[in-house]
């Protein structure tokens, strides 16, 4: 990134700028520094530590009570899809399945969505409105989950069932294939309208950072490539986006992270049934929703060891998003080291 | 120096809140503890509340449902536990404890038909739990037609609404569900979470109350306060004798005076179903779990003080807030119940 040291002649130096710290004049004998600077690196190891220790503490005490059902149900826990909890069988097919599907619905929507968000705000917004329309962005993220979800429930189900499931029927619903994914009583309420819910949640946290990773593009990049001629959408194809990509990357994982465990607002509109239907008009449950209605009233010991080993299944799914955004970031920063 | 300032604010926090803890934790010890069932949470909160302003001790109660009542009973971590569903004998003898009804609720179906008002629409328990079953799909199936002359009922498909979460609610339903069909006994059965054949599930009365006001040609039960304070257009229930009663405080207690308390040991009944003309057959009680040996013998005395005082004058405040009080019979019943089942460390009564 060659770009980085011409415009810094005076002003603050950049956070992660090569400089190297001015060397340290050694402290006189009884001054502060000689002691602050130990218990101070000590101080922040321990805040370090500590998470690691809670992580471990969290995934232990999961494992530990999700063992009950693990060991009565064995790997078959992980592919039935039945949840009895008066015949005590339990099997997490169905809410892994609706978590799954209601989160790839929200990125589906959502990424685009946010892309054109932040696009417009950093490239093609006028002055005037940037900053009122980048906090009103910023306020959706604010907004609690459970007024998405009364919102979901009171004001989109109602519009949804009368107005978009109908039209999707009619539309999409005729397609070979994918039709049956839109098929059944439009009563507003289920995995498609779960997903969109979610959509409209993860939108601001995906859009925010985009905006934010957008904006730390080099102008002088833009410009050159304006200058010889390139329209808005190859400046943003060929030099923002491969600039920015692997902060866009880290936002979507955000927002799928939270679409993944979001809990409230999905459990007001995903309809609840541990089923899996091809048509995402129908009902169906997410793990986090399901630990939520369920964990209260779980008096039986294999009940709530199933419930927690659901937790322990949803933990495992979170881990492996952020470990594949992990591998897939590292893999785009190496390929940008090798062509630019 | 500013690090000193700084130390001497943290070490005041510290000792402020170290105070403030043991403050809470001493007017803790001084009252009296409960935890579980969240639909008597309303009532109990608003005994408690009286009580403590005629100069009883205070009650806290949390809800946090009946499951988790039952184990913070059992670790003792509470002076009482409260469940909306009875334990049988033999849990109660392996955890040690005593199980007496204190309220008394009803469950009531609502439904969402075009043109049907409320209490115009009559059903039967097997035909509440074919519908269930989704044997029943449509609303002029000729069963619910033949109960329902002079209705106009549309072709219309019916979509089941239930619960969500665990409930003491659910228990009410499916129980009473398996005692009006063998099927449903037999592939479903009774708890406050059951694998549900067919419908969509809302979280606690509210969210079974949205989607049967918002979904048309649906169906689903709610507690009977808040069908009452909603006004929601429910449905009539055959009950045993075969006459369709309105569900009210009157057909509730009808039930709970019909159920055979003194055959039940432990108190172990589940109102649901129960004869007499003018019963309500979807109803059920609350139960008020403790330990048989008091290990606190003076916390219990209180604990029973405040349920004595709540089944004597506090029947009215259960009915301001459409709770069912419990007849004097029981209550009777129950009194008697806590003399011989509840002893101190030294095998004395904690109450006589």
């Amino acid at each position: 990134m060659p770009i980085d040291d011409v415009a810094l002649g005076s002003g603050p130096r950049p956070i992660g700028g090569a400089a190297k710290p001015a060397p340290r004049t050694s402290p006189r004998r009884g001054s502060p520094s000689r002691w602050q600077d130990p218990l101070f690196e000590q101080t922040t190891r321990f805040f370090a530590v500590l998470v690691l220790v809670l992580l471990a503490g969290i995934v232990v005490a999961l494992a530990v009570a999700a063992a009950p059902a693990l060991e009565r149900f064995g790997p078959a826990f992980f592919v039935t899809d039945v949840w009895n909890p008066v015949k005590l069988r339990f099997g997490a097919l169905a809410p892994v399945y609706g978590t799954l599907v209601t989160s790839a619905i929200a990125l589906v929507i959502g990424v685009p969505v946010s892309f054109g968000i932040a696009l417009f705000l950093t490239e093609m917004c006028p002055a005037v409105l940037k900053r009122p329309l980048g906090t009103a962005v910023e306020l959706l993220a604010a907004v609690p989950s459970i007024i998405y979800g009364m919102w979901g429930l009171f004001v989109f189900a109602p519009f949804f069932a009368g107005h978009i499931q109908p039209a999707l029927t009619a539309t999409l619903g005729r397609l070979w294939g994918v039709g049956a994914l839109f098929q059944g009583t439009p009563i507003g309420i289920g995995m498609l309208a779960a997903g969109l819910i979610l959509a409209v949640m993860i939108i601001p946290f995906i859009a925010s950072v985009m905006r934010d990773v957008f904006e730390v593009v080099p102008p002088v990049l833009k410009e050159s490539a304006y200058g010889i001629g390139c329209t808005t959408w190859e400046v943003v194809r060929h030099v923002v986006l491969p600039y920015a990509r692997v902060g866009v990357v880290g936002g979507i994982m955000l927002g799928l992270g939270r679409a993944l465990g979001e809990t409230m607002a999905v459990t007001f509109v995903i309809g609840n049934a541990f089923r899996i239907h091809r048509s995402l008009f129908e009902p169906g449950n997410s793990i986090a929703s399901a630990l939520a209605n369920e964990f209260n009233e779980a008096s039986d010991p294999v009940h709530r060891a199933s419930l927690i080993a659901l937790g322990l299944v949803l933990f495992a799914l979170t881990l492996v998003v952020l470990a594949a955004s992990r591998v897939l970031i590292g893999h785009l920063a190496r390929r940008a080291g090798t062509t630019t | 120096m500013k690090s000193e300032v700084l130390r001497r604010a943290l070490a005041k926090t510290a000792a402020i809140a170290a105070g403030a803890m043991f403050a809470a934790s001493a007017a803790h010890a001084a009252g009296i503890t409960g935890a579980g069932s969240t639909f008597a949470y309303p009532i109990f909160a608003r005994w408690a509340a009286a009580y403590h302003d005629g100069g009883g001790t205070e009650v806290n109660y949390q809800s946090i449902g009946s499951g988790a009542g039952i184990a913070q009973v059992k670790a003792k971590t509470v002076g009482f536990g409260a469940s909306d569903m009875p334990l049988t004998v033999a849990e109660l003898d392996k955890a040690g404890l005593v199980q007496f009804p204190a309220i008394i609720g009803g469950v009531v179906p609502v439904v969402h038909v075009e043109g049907v008002a409320a209490g115009a629409l009559k059903l039967s328990g097997k035909l509440l739990a074919d519908i269930y079953l989704g044997h029943v799909r449509s609303w002029n199936d000729p069963a619910l037609v033949k109960l329902n002359p002079g209705v106009r009922l549309p072709a219309e498909p019916i979509t089941v609404v239930r619960r969500s979460d665990g409930s003491g609610t659910t228990f009410i339903w499916t129980d009473y569900l398996s005692k009006a069909s063998p099927e449903w006994k037999d592939s479903v059965g009774a708890a406050t979470a059951v694998s549900w054949p067919e419908g969509v599930g809302g979280k606690g009365n509210e969210g079974v109350a949205a989607y049967v006001q918002r979904i048309k040609g649906s169906i689903g039960y709610v507690e009977y306060a808040y069908a009452k304070r909603n006004s929601m257009a429910f449905a009539l229930v055959a009950n045993r004798e075969g006459m369709y009663v309105q569900p009210d405080i009157a057909s509730f207690q009808a039930a709970a005076s019909h159920a055979d308390w003194k055959g039940a040991p432990g108190f172990h009944v589940i109102i649901t179903d129960q004869p007499g003309k003018a019963t309500w057959p979807i109803a059920g009680a609350t139960f008020v779990l403790m330990h048989r040996t008091a290990a606190d013998a003076a916390g219990a005395r209180e604990a029973l003080k405040f349920f004595d005082w709540s089944f004597h004058h506090g029947q009215k405040m259960a009915e301001e807030l459409d709770y069912v009080p419990l007849p004097a019979t029981v209550t009777a019943m129950i009194a008697a119940a806590w003399a011989s089942g509840i002893r101190d460390a030294a095998g004395k009564p904690v109450w006589q």
